[in-house]
């Protein structure tokens, strides 16, 4: 997994040993550290990991073990309008493939890239609970249902114009 | 207790045994890959993964993996029947099907607990054909990782972990693109990795293996032009027999000796030698911080470590750079003798240094390493040119067509092969720190020493204690081998909780007889102790038996070094510790 090379500042390091002291500095809770971390900076870059690492009593080859083991976690950041795709069983019998392919296609990203100007990000997840409106995909907190390879350049528009 | 069934063979296991451990015990055998079981060391590495221990018990649907299974009261297993035997082979295919073909040149060849299996099993075709996956080649001083020969057996990660606490590995990714690597998949040169080579000792496979530099000595030995000078370290005598067939704990100096001169080595010498030296200045170190400690002052450093071990060196320059003041200044023997060897003996026989090749054979990965070190070297000519493990050597005696059973036993040239028994036990655990005891007891009491055995720094525990009389003075000693276990010492250190005046750390369980670079023990402990036991009887067949007598050392200061722990002693024989430890603000 490739990292974006960030600069730290103490206020990091500072809110780091906030979190992890959170948890006891106890390695068993080295994945919920990891989800305050990431939930905190967006992301875990390299960088993050080291200073998780060490204050969870743990190796950073630990650490960066689990955060390339699930799936939630990532060492790129997401877009300001990250796109989610459902790829759960009923959106993927829908068809969540071609319209997954359709916005790769567009946006000219692969799954979990960003777009250079920050902007867009694309990702799939694994069933929202809105499997009625399957295929379903997710811009930032909005849902759309029913979305076909035909719909998503509309669904791209609505974003064009934002910062 | 719990009544099982194996093969028709009833056996009586206590509640918890495993299917394996209740086959062994009746001297079943059930073939497996990853699993991996420590007994001395207490690790036990049972994932599950590999499949290959699957047996059929009777009553249940599928197949089951006898090293995670246990026994429960009235079971039936049978660990050969037709239907195990298919799913063994099947299993052992998929794993094929997603391995390299390159055995016939592979660093494993004829080692390798993979092409064993597929052997007994006598597999002749893959059925499984798919994508095979592809990994970069991660080249570093010592370890070489080509991880598309990897099994995912994590046997590694649990050494470099649990045992080592180095931390350098870990299991990544999932599914197809999972593999074991350092963080952030940086090569493992810019990770904490000690190359103390136990990951290496480890692999079933050719994933992870040593850098091979025995082509390099060949070179050096066809060159007319250049003068080749050997060092063995005194481990390697106590085990190299084994490549040969031979009970371990067959000592082989002699032998060893014989074949080196038969390879075209100039001058055959011993790091036995240079243990002696180091006794000299790491001695020298310990009663003088100790004499300045007894007479109060607040300021000297104790206890003193040693640091003849290179695991242990990069062990603490990445894991505690804030101690880095407080092991031994001396080299490990290695760096000592190739110092002396290119200064002092290249002088003596009027050779150039950059025409003086200096080889080591070494039960160790880490002096691979250790030698590459900048400091080490003088215009880019490191003292030690080229590292080879008790592995490597047999290689190049086997290719050499000798017959190594037949060879006469022959003596270590003058001057650099002159040792004493002090300087042979450095091979074990415990063995460094009785050699400095019996030197530093007859300098600081300047009573002589009648028995020269301390039986209580012997053993085979992972940390051992011991006090020893110095005419009224009681001195502490504490030693650790393995990783793991230094680290204990060292928290203890750091909390101002230790009281002991030196302490001998080993980085491989064992101390160097259970070095990475040794025949491989596959974690037979009893191995080891013969191991141990050949080092001991080596010592005990010595007529000096400490370092300070030996007249060749004497010589050596008499002649060209002054003092121990003198200017030029300083400048050849004495080094200093950096901080590796990984920052990311710079302060």
């Amino acid at each position: 997994m490739s990292s974006v090379k960030v600069e730290i500042h103490q206020e990091d390091v500072d809110k780091i040993q906030e979190i992890a002291k959170s948890y006891n500095n106890d390695p068993e809770a080295l994945i919920n550290a990891l989800h305050a971390t990431q939930d905190h900076f967006g992301y875990l870059p390299a960088e993050i990991q080291e200073i998780v690492a060490e204050e969870m009593n743990v190796s950073s080859a630990k650490v960066y073990g689990v955060v390339t083991f699930y799936s939630y976690f990532t060492m790129t950041p997401k877009g300001r309008y990250p796109i989610s795709i459902c790829t759960g069983t009923a959106c993927y019998v829908r068809g969540a493939e071609t319209v997954l392919d359709e916005f790769k296609r567009q946006l000219e990203l692969e799954v979990g890239e960003t777009s250079e100007n920050g902007k867009y990000s694309i990702n799939c997840l694994r069933c929202v609970g809105a499997c009625g409106l399957a295929p379903v995909v997710m811009v930032g907190d909005k849902t759309y249902g029913r979305v076909s390879p035909d719909g998503v350049k509309d669904i791209i528009a609505e974003y064009e114009d934002a910062e | 207790m719990i009544k099982i069934t194996i093969n028709g063979k009833p056996v009586e296991v206590e509640k918890g045994t495993t299917i394996y451990q209740a086959a062994k015990k009746v001297n079943i055998n059930i073939p497996v890959l990853c699993y991996m079981e420590l007994e001395d060391m207490g690790v036990k590495h049972n994932p599950g993964g590999c499949r290959v221990c699957v047996v059929e018990v009777e009553g249940a649907a599928n197949l089951m993996p006898s090293c995670v299974t246990k026994c429960w009261d009235g079971m039936v297993v049978k660990t050969s029947s037709p239907r195990v035997l298919n799913a063994r082979k099947t299993v052992v295919e998929l794993i094929l099907s997603d391995h390299p073909f390159d055995c016939l040149v592979c660093a494993k060849n004829g080692t390798c607990d993979l092409q064993k299996m597929a052997q007994d099993l006598g597999i002749r075709e893959i059925h499984y054909q798919g994508e095979q996956s592809t990994y970069r080649e991660d080249t570093s001083p010592a370890i070489i990782r080509e991880m598309d020969k990897c099994i995912n057996c994590r046997r590694c990660e649990t050494m470099c972990n649990d045992v080592q606490t180095v931390g350098a590995l870990s299991g990544i990714n999932r599914g197809f693109e999972a593999v074991v690597a350092p963080a952030f998949e940086q090569n493992l040169e810019h990770s904490p990795c000690t190359y103390c080579g136990q990951c290496v000792a480890v692999c079933p496979t050719g994933a992870l293996t040593e850098v091979d530099h025995s082509n390099h000595v060949l070179r050096a030995l066809a060159d007319p032009k250049k003068k080749v000078v050997v060092q063995t370290a005194p481990a390697v005598r106590a085990a190299l027999g084994e490549e040969f067939g031979m009970e371990a704990g067959s000592l082989v100096t002699g032998k060893m000796v014989s074949a080196l001169r038969e390879l075209g080595f100039d001058y055959v010498f011993d790091t036995d030698f240079a243990a002696d030296l180091t006794i000299m200045e790491e001695g020298t170190e310990l009663l003088n911080r100790l004499n300045k400690h007894l007479s109060g002052d607040k300021e000297v450093k104790l206890p003193i470590l040693t640091s003849c071990c290179p695991g242990w060196v990069s062990f603490f320059e990445h894991h505690f750079p804030e101690m880095t003041d407080i092991p031994s200044t001396a080299r490990s023997p290695q760096q000592m003798f190739g110092s002396i060897a290119k200064n002092y003996f290249a002088e003596t026989i009027a050779t150039e240094r950059e025409d003086l090749v200096v080889v080591s054979i070494m039960p160790c990965v880490a002096k691979k390493y250790e030698r590459s070190r900048e400091e080490f070297s003088v215009n880019g000519d490191s003292d030690v040119n080229y590292s080879i493990t008790t592995r490597e050597l047999a290689h190049l005696i086997k290719q050499s067509n000798m017959d190594f059973h037949s060879l006469e036993d022959k003596n270590f040239d003058s001057p650099l092969g002159e040792s004493t028994g002090a300087g042979v036990i450095f091979g074990t655990t415990g063995g460094v720190i009785e050699a400095a005891t019996r030197s530093a007891y007859e300098m600081h009491t300047g009573k002589h020493l009648d028995k020269v055995d301390f039986e209580e720094l012997r053993g085979m525990e992972g940390i051992r204690e011991a006090s020893v009389d110095f005419d009224g003075q009681e001195i502490k000693i504490g030693i650790a081998h393995g990783l793991g276990n230094a680290r204990k010492l060292l928290e203890d250190i750091k909390a101002g909780k230790s009281d002991f005046h030196a302490i001998e750390i080993m980085a491989c369980p064992g101390g160097c007889i259970g070095g990475g670079g040794q025949p491989l023990h596959h974690g037979n402990s009893e191995i080891l102790k013969k191991r141990q036991k050949a080092i001991y009887q080596e010592d005990a067949g010595k007529k000096i038996r400490k370092s300070h007598e030996n007249p060749f050392i004497q010589n050596l200061y008499k002649d060209y070094l002054g003092e121990p722990g003198g200017e030029k002693s300083h400048e050849l024989l004495h080094t200093k510790y950096f901080d590796r430890k990984k920052r990311w603000i710079k302060k």
